[in-house]
């Protein structure tokens, strides 16, 4: 397949593009894509933020075009950490900073289910250090969910064995934040 | 070990020890994007911050032993040469990004080269863990042990909703990207590829050329990742793509027996032809190079040639490429004198290894 800019060189470049159900297909040779500045092995690349900035932008596209005003303005959201629009996030498809998270809170569960197949919350790893706390809020979480089921079962032995242990890890939560 | 030792040895150490299901399963790779808490994302932060880091991490870390990888060394991209960093990309031990782009970047290298941890590319931090054959368990495994030493003493920004916090939203959660990258020549001659990479993607992973997104599959190579990283588990997200990788590794088993069984004459005409043209020309482009290169491992994964390692490939393949060309000759080259020293070099490292073993 000949390249679609110079139509001279072979096609060693396949992009697929499909936004809102809309496909493009893009086959171009390596000269070309460096010109265009396309992704290439080695060279400076940016396609997958072109491509997401397509994905964040969508409540654009998908918002009715006699808007009410009741949806505060795209313009209006900006990180107060690291100055960072929502405008700007949605062209470079990146955060500027981790505080960016917070401030666009609002508009980022539909992104993340589109991008994550429907999920918004966060199942895996807890740092060890930082996360302690949250170690010991998802163990009581747990030991509170098992002690139902064990009250609901009438074993009250270990039922009370178990609100020991919540009790315990509660008392230990509470020290460590007056510590 | 020096940046020139890590430039020298053109196939790194892990390569060489041969992994599970390695006729089909070249390499399995585990990385974790992470970022400091109350940094701006490398994107933004000013160089300074990101130099502090890069400083922060080398004083604590660098020529430290950890016990699973030897001793830690890092090296910053200022310090070397365009070629340098190419050959690293080469190797798969920075990315182009780091390479191209990256203020203050730096990478710190275990001595056998599976653990690579880049610094101020897209994320302040990206640990990669790289073993030969099909060990996703064993490299996340791998990866979890250097995330919690880098965590030891670095504050990593981290969401009790959204887990940790990368520059990308493709990112976020567990910042895992696991990758296995897959040798699948049997089922892109019966035309199965067309059939399986729609499914693939289904069932949200992704399937990409060897140099990831955007590349084409060259040499019959594909790389094979998850695409979400939000809302499962680390060990869920690997055992899906392991899963669908054991499927590919028995079709991709079942075509090749077939191709023996019904075609051998064909199969065996395909592998010797480009046995051939490796061993004789005079000239010749990565692209066919590759091409001819994935051709004669699947002669000796078959069975078909019986005097070459699959192993010589696997350095060829690294071997070939620009960037090693030219640290090999010492100089720039243009793209005919490359084309010309690729052939010469296949031609002699093939005539090595029949010779060696006549």
């Amino acid at each position: 397949m000949l390249c679609q800019e110079c139509k001279e060189r072979q096609a060693t470049l396949h992009f697929t593009k499909i936004i809102n159900g809309e496909k493009t297909e893009i086959h171009i040779c390596d000269v070309c894509a460096k010109e265009k500045g396309e992704h290439i092995p080695g060279s400076k690349s940016f396609s997958i933020h072109q491509l997401l900035s397509g994905l964040l932008d969508f409540d654009q596209t998908v918002s009715p075009v006699h808007s009410t005003g009741h949806t505060p303005s795209r313009e209006a959201l900006s990180c107060p950490s690291c100055s960072m629009t929502y405008e700007k996030f949605a062209k470079v498809g990146r955060f500027g900073c981790a505080e960016c998270y917070k401030a666009f809170q609002s508009k980022l569960d539909p992104i993340f289910k589109r991008i994550h197949s429907g999920n918004v919350v966060h199942g895996g790893k807890v740092p060890k250090r930082i996360g302690q706390d949250l170690h010991l809020h998802k163990e009581i979480e747990k030991l509170k969910q098992e002690l139902k089921v064990l009250i609901a079962k009438e074993e009250f032995e270990q039922a009370a064995e178990l609100r020991d242990r919540i009790r315990s890890l509660e008392k230990s939560l509470a020290e460590k934040k007056e510590g | 070990m020096s940046l020139q030792q890590f430039i020298s040895q053109a196939i790194s150490p892990w390569m060489k020890k041969e992994g599970p299901n390695s006729d089909i399963v070249l390499s399995s790779r585990v990385r974790l994007a992470r970022n400091i808490q109350n940094v701006p994302f490398p994107m933004l932060a000013a160089t300074e911050e990101l130099s502090a880091l890069s400083d922060k991490i080398n004083t604590h870390y660098s020529r430290q032993s950890h016990h699973r990888f030897g001793t830690i060394e890092l090296l910053k991209t200022e310090d070397m040469k365009q070629n340098e960093k190419r050959v690293l990309v080469e190797k798969h031990l920075i990315s182009p990004a780091l390479s191209d782009e990256s203020r203050a970047g730096a990478v710190l290298l275990s001595e056998d080269e599976s653990l690579s941890v880049m610094i101020n590319e897209e994320d302040h931090i990206r640990i990669q863990c790289l073993l030969s054959g099909f060990q996703l368990t064993e490299a996340l495994k791998l990866a979890n042990e250097v995330d919690d030493w880098l965590e030891d003493k670095l504050d990593f920004a981290f969401d009790e909703k959204r887990g940790y916090l990368t520059s990308c939203p493709t990112n976020v959660g567990t910042g895992l990207r696991a990758s296995v990258m897959m040798h699948l020549p049997a089922l892109v001659i019966t035309r199965q590829m067309n059939r399986i990479l729609p499914a693939v993607n289904q069932l949200g992973l992704v399937v990409r050329g060897i140099y990831g997104e955007g590349s084409e599959a060259q040499g019959n190579l594909f790389q094979i990742s998850n695409q979400i990283t939000l809302g499962k588990t680390e060990e869920d997200i690997v055992q899906d793509l392991q899963s669908v990788v054991l499927q590919l590794i028995q079709q991709e088993r079942a075509a090749r027996k077939t191709l023996m069984e019904q075609s051998r004459i064909q199969m065996e005409d395909r592998v010797y032809r480009s046995y051939g043209v490796l061993a004789y020309s005079r000239t010749m482009e990565s692209k066919e190079a590759t091409k001819r290169l994935s051709d004669v491992r699947l002669g000796i994964d078959m069975g078909i040639i019986k005097d070459v390692s699959a192993n010589i490939l696997n350095e060829l393949m690294i071997l070939i490429q620009p960037g090693f060309l030219q640290q090999y000759a010492g100089e720039v080259l243009s793209p005919e004198q490359r084309d010309h020293r690729r052939a010469m070099l296949i031609r002699d490292r093939l005539h090595l290894e029949t010779k060696k073993n006549n």
